[in-house]
C-alpha cells in the first residue's frame, strides 16, 4: 500500500528543473532530472512556431507603438513571452476552449483571430472584438484569476457533453496568490475536468517580484496538494513548451483531470505603458533574459539542421511587416460606436427602466444633432 | 393543497429538472442532504448525481463554475445556502456574472440562478441573516427576485430558470415554512410585475420578500385604528415595476417603504426616490422608510429589536399626519399619538 501510495504521489511531482530541449544557443540538450520523457518535436512543427513567433513579436511591438500614438488605451506587452503564447495556442485544436487574460493578445492572433479583434478591449471600443462562442475563446479576462474557474466549468460541461475538448486557461505568477486560482485547481481536480492551467511565470506582477509572491519552491508544485499533475518547463524554449503541451494534452484527453505548467519566462517590457520597470528591475537582468530569446533560439536549430534559410527569414519578416502595416492602417480609422448600444446587452430585454433611460439619451442625442 | 414556500421551490426545481435536460443543480450540501433548508431534497435521488450534485465548499468556485457551465448550453440553478457565504462570490457575480452578456456584446449570456437564502427572522448565528439583496440591486445586469409565498416562489423560480439572463433568487429564510393554499404548477405575473396584496385608500406599504406578511399584519392592525392600507409586494426588486407603485401612491397619496435590509443607500432608498419623483404632487405627506437598523445584523438575542416590526409601521403610518398640515419636526416614533 505504501509504495502505491508513494507512486501516486511520485506522479504528480513536477520535473526538479524546468524541462529543457534546447538551449539557449539552439543546440539539444539531454533532458537532466525530468519526470518523464518529453519528445522533441519534428522540424515542421518548430518551423511553424518560428514563423508564429516572429509574426506575434511584430504585433506585439505594433501594438505598443500604438499606445505611444495614443491609439491604445492601454498595452500589456507580453514580448518575451512568444514561446509559450504561441507554442501552447498552436498545440489546441480549434474546437479546445482557450481562456485568456489581457496579457494574452499574441495567443489570440496565434489563434487566428483578427489582430483588430483582439486590440477591442484595449483599444477602447468594446469590451470583447470577437465572438467567444464561435472562436471557443472567453473575453479576454481583466480580474486575476477568475476565468480560471470558468475554464474548470466549461471543461467539465464539455466532458459532460462526451465531447474531446479541453481548456487553456492562462495566468501570470502573481495570479497565483489569487483565491480564484486555488478554486479553479480543486474544483477541476475533483471534478476531473480537462484543463491544463498555464502559468507564464514572468518574474513580475507588476512590480512584485516573484520572491514577494511566494515561499513555494516553484509555482509548478501548487498542483500537487490538489491532485493535479504538474509540470515546469523553460518558457524560452519553444521545442519543451510544445513537448510539455503534447504530454498535458494527452493527459487531459485521456480522462486523466487536468494539468498544472508553469512556464519560466520573463517580461522584456514594462507590466503596461503606465509601469515604469527600471524602479523595480536592472536593467543587467533584462539584458541576460534577452540572451534567452526564443524566437533566436529554435531559429538556430532550425538553421543548423538545414531547415531555415535567410531567404525564408527575409520572407517571413515581410509577412510580419505588412501584418504591422495593415493593422496600422486599420488602427488609424476612430472607430464608430453607437451610443444606444449601450443599453443592448444589459439583458437580452431591457428592463422598463432601461427603455426609460434609452429614450432620455435618445432625445439628447436628437437635441444635440439638431443644435 | 397546503404547500410550504420550501416544498414549492423544491417542486419548481423538480419540475425544470424534468422539463429540460441542460437544467443542472449543484452547490454545497445540495446532493446527499437535500440542502441545509432541504430546497433540494430529493432531486440527487430523483435525476442522479449528473444533474444535482455536491462541490467542494468555495462560493467563487461554485459561481464560476457554472459560468463557464453556461458557456457549453447548461442552465446551472446554484445555491449559496446563507446570504453571507455568498460575499466570496461576490467578484464572480459583479465582475462576470452581471457583465457577461455586455462584455460579449451580447454573444454570451449566461442563463443561470443563484439562489441565496436571505434575511433574518430566524435565530440565527452571525453570518446567517443578511439582507444583501441590495448589493445586487445596484448592479446592473442582474435580474433580484424574492418571492414572499408558495406560489410565487414556485411560478418566480420557474420563470428565473427559463430566464436567458442571470437572476438572483432571493429567498426569504423566516418564510420557508410558511403554508398556502395553492394548486402546484401555479401560475403567477411574471418578473417586473408587483402585485397589491390587500387593497386600500388611505396609505401605500411598498414591500417584498421576507416584510410582506409583517406589512399585511401591520395593515390589518392598522384598520382597526381606522387607517386604509394598501400592501404593494415588488416581487422582483430587478426589473422594478414603477406603475403599479406609482398608481398606488398616486391614489393613495401616502407611501411607507417598508424592508428589512438597512436603509441607508439601500433598496427601500431606491423606492422612496423613484416615489418621491413620479408622485410628489399626489403626495399628502413625505415617503417614509421602515427598515433594519444601521447596524450589523444583531445577535439573535437582540433581533426582534433589530428588524422592523408592526409597531414601527404603525409608527411610520401616523407619522404621515392624517390631519392638517404635516409637522415632522419631531422625532419619529414615541412622540407620535396615534389615537
Amino acid at each position: 500500500m505504501q509504495t502505491t501510495a508513494n507512486a501516486a504521489q511520485q506522479a504528480l511531482l513536477p520535473s526538479p528543473n524546468p524541462v529543457q530541449l534546447l538551449d539557449p544557443t539552439g543546440a539539444e540538450v539531454e533532458q537532466h532530472g525530468t519526470v518523464r520523457d518529453y519528445a522533441m518535436p519534428d522540424a515542421g512543427r518548430l518551423r511553424q512556431i518560428w514563423r508564429q513567433m516572429v509574426i506575434g513579436r511584430r504585433f506585439d511591438i505594433q501594438a505598443t507603438a500604438l499606445t505611444k500614438q495614443g491609439r491604445l488605451a492601454v498595452y500589456p506587452s507580453s514580448r518575451g513571452q512568444e514561446a509559450c503564447q504561441v507554442g501552447a495556442t498552436m498545440s489546441i485544436h480549434p474546437t479546445d476552449w482557450m481562456f485568456p487574460t489581457y496579457r494574452e493578445s499574441m495567443a489570440l492572433v496565434t489563434r487566428g483571430i483578427d489582430p483588430i479583434e483582439v486590440l477591442s478591449l484595449l483599444r477602447g471600443d468594446s469590451h470583447c472584438g470577437y465572438d467567444p462562442i464561435a472562436t471557443h475563446t472567453a473575453a479576454q479576462c481583466t480580474p486575476l484569476s477568475t476565468q480560471l474557474v470558468h475554464a474548470a466549468g466549461a471543461a467539465y460541461g464539455e466532458k459532460r457533453r462526451g465531447r474531446d475538448s479541453v481548456a487553456l486557461a492562462f495566468i501570470g505568477d502573481g495570479a497565483t496568490s489569487e483565491g480564484d486560482f486555488h478554486e479553479a485547481l480543486n474544483f477541476a481536480a475533483v471534478f476531473e475536468a480537462p484543463v491544463i492551467f498555464f502559468v507564464q511565470n514572468n518574474k513580475y506582477a507588476i512590480s512584485v517580484p516573484l520572491s514577494k509572491q511566494t515561499k513555494a519552491p516553484a509555482l509548478a508544485y501548487k498542483g500537487i496538494g490538489y491532485g493535479i499533475r504538474a509540470e515546469q518547463v523553460d518558457g524560452n524554449d519553444p521545442a519543451a513548451v510544445l513537448a510539455v503541451m503534447d504530454v498535458a494534452l494527452e493527459h487531459c484527453r485521456s480522462g486523466k483531470g487536468p494539468f498544472l505548467i508553469e512556464a519560466h519566462t520573463y517580461r522584456l517590457d514594462a507590466h503596461t505603458n503606465a509601469d515604469d520597470a527600471t524602479r523595480y528591475r536592472s536593467a543587467d537582468e533584462v539584458t541576460a533574459w534577452l540572451d534567452r530569446d526564443p524566437i533566436a533560439r529554435v531559429e538556430a536549430w532550425l538553421k543548423s539542421r538545414g531547415e531555415l534559410n535567410d531567404d525564408i527569414v527575409a520572407a517571413t519578416h515581410a509577412e510580419a511587416e505588412s501584418l504591422a502595416s495593415d493593422l496600422r492602417d486599420r488602427m488609424n480609422t476612430d472607430p464608430t460606436v453607437d451610443p444606444m448600444s449601450l443599453f443592448d446587452n444589459v439583458f437580452a430585454t431591457p428592463t422598463p427602466q432601461l427603455e426609460q433611460l434609452r429614450g432620455m439619451v435618445q432625445a439628447e442625442l436628437s437635441a444635440e444633432a439638431q443644435a | 393543497m397546503t404547500v410550504t414556500m420550501s416544498g414549492a421551490l423544491n417542486a419548481a426545481l423538480r419540475d425544470s429538472l424534468e422539463a429540460d435536460d441542460d437544467v443542472i443543480v449543484f452547490g454545497e450540501d445540495v446532493g446527499t442532504l437535500g440542502g441545509v433548508f432541504r430546497i433540494t431534497d430529493g432531486l440527487a435521488e430523483t435525476f442522479g448525481e449528473e444533474r444535482c450534485f455536491d462541490t467542494p465548499l468555495a462560493e467563487a468556485g461554485i459561481v464560476g463554475f457554472a459560468i463557464g457551465m453556461c458557456l457549453t448550453g447548461f442552465r446551472p440553478v446554484v445555491e449559496m445556502q446563507f446570504d453571507a457565504f455568498a460575499y466570496p462570490a461576490f467578484e464572480q457575480i459583479t465582475s462576470h456574472v452581471a457583465k457577461m452578456r455586455n462584455r460579449t456584446s451580447g454573444r454570451v449570456g449566461l442563463p443561470m440562478v443563484i439562489r441565496v437564502p436571505y434575511a433574518g427572522g430566524i435565530g440565527g448565528v452571525e453570518h446567517h441573516c443578511d439582507s444583501s439583496e441590495g448589493y445586487y440591486a445596484h448592479t446592473a445586469g442582474l435580474k433580484v427576485v424574492t418571492p414572499s409565498d408558495a406560489a410565487d416562489a414556485y411560478s418566480l423560480l420557474r420563470e428565473a430558470i427559463d430566464d436567458p439572463d442571470p437572476v438572483i433568487f432571493m429567498e426569504p429564510k423566516a418564510l420557508y415554512w410558511s403554508k398556502q393554499d395553492v394548486e402546484l404548477p401555479s401560475q403567477r405575473p411574471g418578473f417586473g410585475e408587483a402585485v397589491i396584496r390587500r387593497t386600500g385608500s388611505d396609505v401605500t406599504l411598498v414591500t417584498y420578500g421576507p416584510s410582506v406578511p409583517m406589512a399585511l399584519q401591520a395593515a390589518e392592525a392598522a384598520a382597526s385604528e381606522g387607517w386604509d392600507v394598501e400592501v404593494v409586494d415588488l416581487r422582483t426588486i430587478v426589473p422594478f415595476d414603477d406603475e403599479t407603485v406609482v398608481e398606488s401612491v398616486r391614489r393613495t397619496g401616502r407611501c411607507v417603504v417598508v424592508s428589512e435590509a438597512q436603509g441607508f443607500a439601500g433598496v427601500a432608498g431606491e423606492v422612496a426616490a423613484r416615489v418621491s419623483e413620479r408622485c410628489f404632487h399626489s403626495l399628502q405627506a413625505p415617503v417614509l422608510r421602515v427598515s433594519g437598523l444601521e447596524t450589523p445584523y444583531p445577535a439573535p438575542m437582540l433581533e426582534k429589536t433589530y428588524l422592523p416590526g408592526v409597531e414601527r409601521v404603525l409608527d411610520a403610518i401616523a407619522r404621515l399626519q392624517w390631519d392638517d398640515v404635516p409637522d415632522l419636526s419631531h422625532e419619529p416614533a414615541a412622540a407620535v399619538s396615534r389615537g
